[in-house]
């Protein structure tokens, strides 16, 4: 019992239906909690894990038609299963509950029968639906996957202004040679680890790992007020992590680890790039490549961070930096200025 | 032979998915809240409230038609369709034989709760 034991949330007025309701569904061996409306109901939707929702439609305060257009607005809650149970007159009722998102009605009172077969095929959707998420997560970001549960997928793009952010661990070839494999995996599947978690608290998304390197978006898929400020952040609270690390690997007579990062702000077009069988999401466009050049310039700057102008101008002098003057990079017509930040790792 | 208030058939059902025991309980809630739906209904007349009036009637409608209480859950039933505005003398007379037909279903499903 307890391996298939769900959380049923029973949404009705009257007491009766409750009482008959829960028992039916403890029964089946799933654990039932109980709302007197619909208002409450939302409530504890949005507080307890839940699996599925019986509803009823007759209830005061928040009927069960305007529960289910609230649960289809809420991108927490909109997927949640609802089998509509209510014994409400006229079939364009019934219809307008299917319309609104109810996978089922199940007429009043229940069968037995059906409603075991209705609750059942719910959580088996409901269960295939949750690991196909869990599936497509560990290969895109949860942003993205979330847009794409959402706006379904389509090749193409959209402009949008975001930050953009390229790192990369300094010396890496030299290191891989000086060490097991096993050992750079370790220290790949850390420095990782430190730098998903230091984008991450920014808002920020890796949306691409290349060996050492990575690329993260601050303000794609989802808008940020401040890309540029978030963008910055992470960084500087990603160079402050590889310290740390260094803390803990010269401690075991490890070779301390150096990283450079790029970011540049401006438009960009965000979207699918690939096939209809093969796609990814992605950032094109000038502020990506410029990012990516800043970042193998810090090389030459000699700077663990270096950031474009329209970074350090978004910044408003928030973050102590300094003009390098302007480089000429390969592709850009005209010479950028680039800036650092005075306290920034030193190469 | 008077007919019966409960479709045996219905409560019969009741009790074997759900268990005697349980059955009593359910039975012992539907007398504890029906005279509260009812004056629900009297007083949402009395206010004119078309949406109460027609939200108590379908409440004694579905617990009706969880019992088997065939002509209560018919008249319920009327009530709810019909609403405020249908014919409110016929109304007045309708809400007395309801309120009769509940206590009737409620005394049969007491007798067979005792068995």
């Amino acid at each position: 019992m307890a391996e298939d034991s769900s959380r049923v949330l029973i949404a009705d007025d009257n007491k009766v239906n409750r009482l008959l309701l829960s028992r039916s569904v403890e029964l089946l061996g799933h654990r039932v909690m109980l709302a007197e409306n619909g208002r409450v109901a939302l409530e504890k939707l949005r507080t307890d894990p839940c699996d599925l929702l019986l509803l009823d439609i007759e209830m005061p305060e928040l009927d069960g038609f305007a529960v289910l257009e609230q649960l289809k607005a809420d991108p927490e809650l909109r997927e949640m299963p609802v089998i509509v149970t209510s014994s409400v007159e006229g079939l364009d009722n019934i219809v307008r509950c299917i319309n609104l998102g109810a996978e089922d009605y199940l007429p009043k009172p229940v069968n037995q029968v059906l409603l075991k077969a209705r609750i059942g095929a719910s959580l088996e959707k409901k269960r295939l639906r949750d690991q196909q998420k869990a599936m497509v997560r560990r290969f895109v970001t949860s942003e993205v996957a979330d847009d794409m549960l959402q706006s379904g997928f389509a090749l193409g793009g959209k402009r949008i202004h975001a930050s953009v952010l390229f790192s990369d661990i300094r010396g890496f070839t030299a290191l891989v040679e000086s060490q097991a494999p096993e050992e750079t995996i370790d220290l790949l599947n850390t420095y990782y680890m430190l730098m998903f978690d230091a984008i991450g608290s920014h808002g920020g998304v890796v949306n691409q790992m290349i060996g050492d390197g990575l690329m993260a978006l601050f303000g794609a898929p989802l808008p940020l007020d401040n890309c540029a400020g978030n963008a910055v952040a992470a960084a500087l609270e990603m160079v402050e992590l590889i310290e740390q690390l260094n803390h803990e690997r010269s401690a075991v007579n490890k070779p301390a680890i150096r990283i450079g990062i790029g970011v540049a702000t401006g438009d960009v077009v965000a979207g699918y790039t690939g096939t209809q069988q093969r796609a990814t999401y992605t950032c094109i466009g000038d502020t990506v490549n410029l990012a990516a050049r800043l970042e193998a310039h810090t090389k030459v700057a000699g700077c663990g961070i270096l950031f474009d102008d329209a970074t350090q101008r978004a910044l408003g002098g928030s973050v102590p930096m300094q003009s390098l003057g302007e480089v000429p990079f390969k592709g850009k017509a005209a010479a950028v200025e680039i800036f650092s930040v005075t306290d920034g790792q030193p190469d | 032979m008077e007919e019966s208030v409960i479709d045996r058939a219905v409560y019969a059902e009741l009790r074997d998915t759900t268990g005697a025991e349980f059955v009593t309980e359910l039975v012992d809630t539907f007398i504890e809240q029906g005279p509260g739906m009812l004056a629900e209904l009297r007083a949402a007349r009395a206010e004119g409230n078309a949406e109460r009036f027609r939200r108590a009637a379908h409440s004694l409608k579905t617990n009706g038609r969880t019992f088997g209480a065939v002509k209560l859950t018919a008249l319920a039933r009327e009530f709810e369709l019909k609403g405020l505005d249908a014919d409110p003398t016929r109304e007045v007379a309708g809400l007395a034989a309801l309120e009769a037909e509940y206590a009737r279903a409620a005394a049969e499903l007491k007798a067979l709760r005792n068995g």
